[in-house]
């Protein structure tokens, strides 16, 4: 038997197989790892605290940073806490087509993981596919609030514009493509063999520790656990439409990809839906002049479902004209670091960046 | 699953038919995507349309927004005459500028590419750096996605039949939350203050009061004038002219908002207790003050709050001046008057009513009594209508016709009036008689449009019944065989324009009508009456066209008598105007007395 010696490795910041700017220290014995520790802090740039120094309505630009592959949730979270602070009505238009950023959201960001998750097993035409197609959602975004990335829209009382004439059909044809374009992906990813021996059995992460760890979304649902915020606590007008939350079991790689590759249809589904209900009229409720407006002091606390999971805002108003404190709990705070660190051990060197990628861990989210 | 699956490793493959496929990439430079119609790339902003206010600046959470002076911008009233720079390496384009932008100058284009090696390249002055901007705009603000709150809260009046049965006040004032409602549209851009004579610290108040700190609106108010209560229900506000918000929508209700704050002061004891005036320690000085006008007052107050022993004499038997008698109940009750003047005898102002200057004390005497003299005499002297027959029963200036009416005496203007003119006093005379039942019609020389009457006075005047002939020019009054008013002839006019000025009304020849009436009330302006001042401190003070020539400090060819008011050649004839006579006057008899000792 030969033993071999134990060697300390430093995955990121820099590096391909990183979502982001973080770190993994890992122990290593041969291709095993033995232990994983998680660097965060490559990142931080104080957002909760800059909040409080800005006014409830500037506040509102920081969010989006918190999560650059799906910044939406986060303006919509905000958003909540704040109207259920100031007690504030949203008009029925807003609601739907705030389901409809939300669900678009998901998308481009469901494209970005098929990205990041083939690509981490070497398999690269779907990332040339997948972030191609997800310029098409992106060009969506920019026809709606002007921005591709950073979006911005989703603001207490509503949201910023009305929809562009002629979006709505433009979203359907979006949407009737990248369908088709699933399929596509199934065959080069899903189909493979290779994926799925990758996938298989890989990264288990055990059901009866996930509520324990404070797993959530899809990593939670690839477990076996039936649990979705938009079903759990319906907001907006969730309630009012017709989908499936998809679960599997086995709670590794392979059954994440699987919740995730329903997801994405689920999400068309929804879309659809959304525009063919959406009422007209208003899509703002006027708050008064941004630089004066105060919220009633108070603590509310917001989730909604972003494609990691529950994202979660609590916010506290003293009553001023500033956010006294925001606390902003993402889905990646707990598998970035708890999750993972506990995954880790016992699995091959070579699976580490497969395996973040199936958690979507998202560093700034938990450097806030 | 065995590791040999046919399948699974050949469908993969089928791949390969995309490369036959149109590439989905543009190949820039030979292609380019245009942005879209909602795209936040670089700023534009109209430079002609900003007016400086600096709202972008304000909200901007990076500070990457500069309030900067340009060459050929000056800046004027209602423009600061800064437009603003962005830094575009601060800039996070969220457009909040443009959403909170009044006026709709700042917008965003469809313009994102920009390379540079010089970090100092980044500074950016829309318009200004990129004029073809104008062309590819693209993330616009118009009023409804504003965050600027355009609609002014209405306030709340008398219904116009119930009006013209009483004196009553018309105005009934906003509530508390229609109050705070009003106060939250401002923008706090302090384009007012610049506006207003006298400086007041509006968007501070107003601040106070959306905040829910009225008392320290109050206090504010009266750091620099002592008849808010005045101003609150009839000053002129030009700071209403200038407001941002009236650019494309209403200007914050100012006055109102002035007017609710003093009225969160019922009692003179009240007023005391939250204004807690501090009056210095006697200094030995004494002022002798000619009126007890708003000039007048407002010198008063802060003279006594100095330490000096002030004296007004008022030729009158109540203090107010024009606010007092030239000026309707309706519009200003007497008991906010009294309450005024209580307040300042409280903190030591001395006012000798019934005393004439010239007539039951000589200006002389004042003169030699007191270390300085203040002169507020406004005008009183109404000037002739210029018309034949006007010396007969029946014709009456309007000013002497709103003094009878507010000494509570008696004026009988029969059944049909005609009022000549088209400012303030003229709106005032014509709703005065429709409350004694008569059926006003106010003859105008220009188009309504161009009356310098307050437009709510104009409107307020139409609710009740008061008609409005425009572009009529009086020729000449018709007496009846008894040698009384029976009616007015005048001619029609075009508007003929002319250069460097407004249009002149030119009269249409053969378009002389009659209108038939029992009174004629001439509003054409007033003049100063200087008869009670000896010759040699008419020479001295040096009085031209009509107005004492006074310096910054209100101080006049004789250093020891200070002017203001309407009698003086500064700022338009109004109240605040006055006031700021008054506050200047006292900086200058400051310096007069104490600080050149």
């Amino acid at each position: 038997m030969v033993r071999e010696k134990e060697t300390t490795l430093y995955l990121g910041p820099q590096h391909p197989g990183i979502t982001g700017n973080m770190m993994i220290k890992l122990k290593v014995q041969g291709d095993t790892v033995v232990s994983a520790t998680s660097h965060v802090g490559y990142l931080h740039r104080a957002f909760e605290k800059l909040i409080e120094r800005r006014n409830w309505i500037q506040a509102f630009t920081l969010l989006c940073r918190f999560c650059v592959p799906e910044p939406d949730p986060m303006e919509l979270t905000y958003a909540r806490a704040v109207e259920d602070l100031d007690n504030r009505e949203v008009p029925e238009r807003a609601k739907y087509i705030r389901v409809i950023v939300m669900e678009l959201a998901r998308m481009q960001s469901f494209m970005l993981w098929y990205a990041g998750q083939s690509g981490s097993a070497g398999l690269y035409l779907t990332p040339q596919w997948s972030v191609g197609d997800r310029n098409y959602i992106l060009d969506l975004f920019e026809d709606l609030t002007g921005g591709r990335i950073y979006h911005m829209y989703i603001w207490p009382g509503g949201v910023r514009r009305d929809l562009p004439e002629g979006w709505a059909d433009k979203v359907l044809r979006t949407m009737d493509y990248i369908e088709k374009r699933l399929v596509e992906y199934n065959k080069i990813m899903f189909d493979n063999t290779i994926f799925q021996k990758r996938a298989q059995g890989v990264g288990i992460v055990p059901k009866d520790k996930a509520i324990e760890w404070g797993v959530v979304g899809p990593v939670l649902r690839g477990t076996g656990i039936k649990s979705d915020v938009r079903i759990d606590e319906p907001y907006e007008v969730y309630d009012k439409i017709d989908f499936d939350v998809p679960t599997q079991e086995g709670g590794d790689i392979w059954a994440r990809a699987l919740v995730r590759q329903e997801e994405a249809r689920q999400s068309i589904r929804i879309i659809r839906q959304a525009i063919a209900d959406m009422p007209g009229g208003a899509y703002y409720n006027k708050v008064s002049n941004p630089m004066k407006w105060t919220v009633p002091a108070g603590q509310a606390w917001a989730r909604t479902e972003s494609v990691r999971g529950e994202v979660g805002f609590h916010v506290t108003s003293d009553g001023g004209n500033k956010p006294y404190r925001v606390h902003v709990k993402g889905a990646a705070y707990t598998h970035g670091v708890t999750v993972l660190e506990k995954i880790l051990p016992g699995q091959n060197i070579s699976d580490v960046s497969f395996i973040l990628n199936s958690l979507g861990v998202c560093p700034p989210e938990i450097e806030r | 699953m065995s590791f040999i699956d046919l399948k699974g490793l050949l469908q993969p493959l089928g791949a390969v038919k995309q490369l036959f496929k149109q590439p989905h990439t543009i190949q820039y430079p030979y292609e380019t995507n245009e942005a879209s119609a909602n795209y936040r790339g670089f700023h534009y902003n109209d430079l002609d349309q900003c007016i400086g206010c600096g709202n972008c600046s304000t909200i901007c959470q990076n500070d990457a927004i500069d309030m900067i002076s340009l060459e050929n911008i000056e800046g004027s009233k209602g423009d600061s005459g800064l437009r603003p720079r962005i830094d575009n390496g601060r800039c996070c384009w969220c457009a909040l500028c443009v959403d909170v932008c009044p006026t709709g100058s700042l917008n965003l284009t469809k313009d994102y590419l920009f390379v540079t090696d010089d970090p100092n390249d980044f500074l950016l002055t829309p318009g200004l750096d990129n004029p073809e901007g104008k062309d590819i705009l693209s993330y616009t603000c118009d009023m409804n996605n504003s965050l600027s709150l355009y609609d002014r809260i209405p306030m709340r009046e008398l219904e116009g039949k119930e009006r013209v049965k009483s004196f009553a006040e018309v105005v009934l004032g906003y509530s508390e939350e229609e109050a705070r409602a009003e106060a939250d549209r401002c923008i706090s851009c302090g384009l007012c203050t610049e506006a207003c004579p006298e400086n007041m610290h509006i968007p501070e108040y107003i601040n106070a009061i959306a905040s829910g700190n009225d008392n320290d609106a109050l206090k504010i108010i009266y750091d620099n004038n002592p008849l808010p209560e005045m101003c609150g229900k009839v000053c002129t506000r030009l700071c209403e002219d200038v407001c941002a918000m009236q650019v494309r929508g209403d200007a914050v209700a100012i006055r109102w908002l002035k007017r609710y704050a003093t009225e969160t002061a019922p009692t003179v004891e009240l007023i005391k207790e939250i204004v807690d005036p501090q009056i210095e320690e006697p200094n030995g000085f004494s002022v002798g003050i000619v009126g007890a006008g708003p000039a007048g007052l407002t010198a008063a107050y802060y003279l006594a709050l100095k330490g000096y022993d002030v004296t007004i004499y008022e030729a009158q038997a109540h203090a107010g001046g024009m606010i007092m008698y030239g000026i309707p109940k309706y519009r200003f009750p007497i008991e906010s008057i009294d309450k005024q003047i209580q307040y300042m005898e409280s903190i030591g102002v001395k006012i000798k009513y019934n005393t004439r200057v010239g007539k039951d004390i000589s200006f002389d005497a004042i003169y030699k009594d007191n270390d300085a003299v203040f002169i507020g005499i406004g005008l009183q002297k109404p000037w002739n209508i210029g018309i034949k027959n006007e010396d007969i029963p029946g014709v009456i200036p309007a000013i002497d016709y709103l003094t009878i009416i507010n000494s509570d005496e008696s004026y009988d203007v029969g059944k049909k009036v005609a009022v000549i003119g088209g400012g303030n006093v003229a709106i005032d005379g014509a709703r005065v008689a429709a409350r004694f039942g008569a059926d006003v019609t106010i003859l105008y020389r220009r188009r309504v449009k161009d009356m310098p009457a307050d437009w709510e006075e104009i409107e307020g005047a139409e609710h009740e019944g008061v008609k409005i002939v425009p572009q009529a020019i009086p020729t000449k009054i018709i007496k009846n065989k008894k040698g009384k008013v029976e009616g007015i002839e005048y001619v029609l006019a075009k508007m003929v324009a002319q250069d460097g000025g407004r249009p002149r009304p030119v009269a249409i020849e053969g378009s002389e009508t009659i209108y038939e009436c029992d009174t004629v009330i001439g509003a054409i302006g007033q003049q100063a009456d200087f008869e009670w001042l000896p010759e040699n401190y008419k020479e001295a003070v040096l009085i031209e066209r009509g107005k004492i020539q006074v310096n910054d400090l209100r101080q006049t060819g004789d250093v020891k008598i200070f002017a203001g008011g309407d009698a003086v050649k500064f700022g338009n004839s109004d109240a605040i105007s006055a006031i700021a006579d008054g506050f200047n006057a006292v900086k200058g008899i400051d310096k007069l007395l104490i600080n050149e000792m």
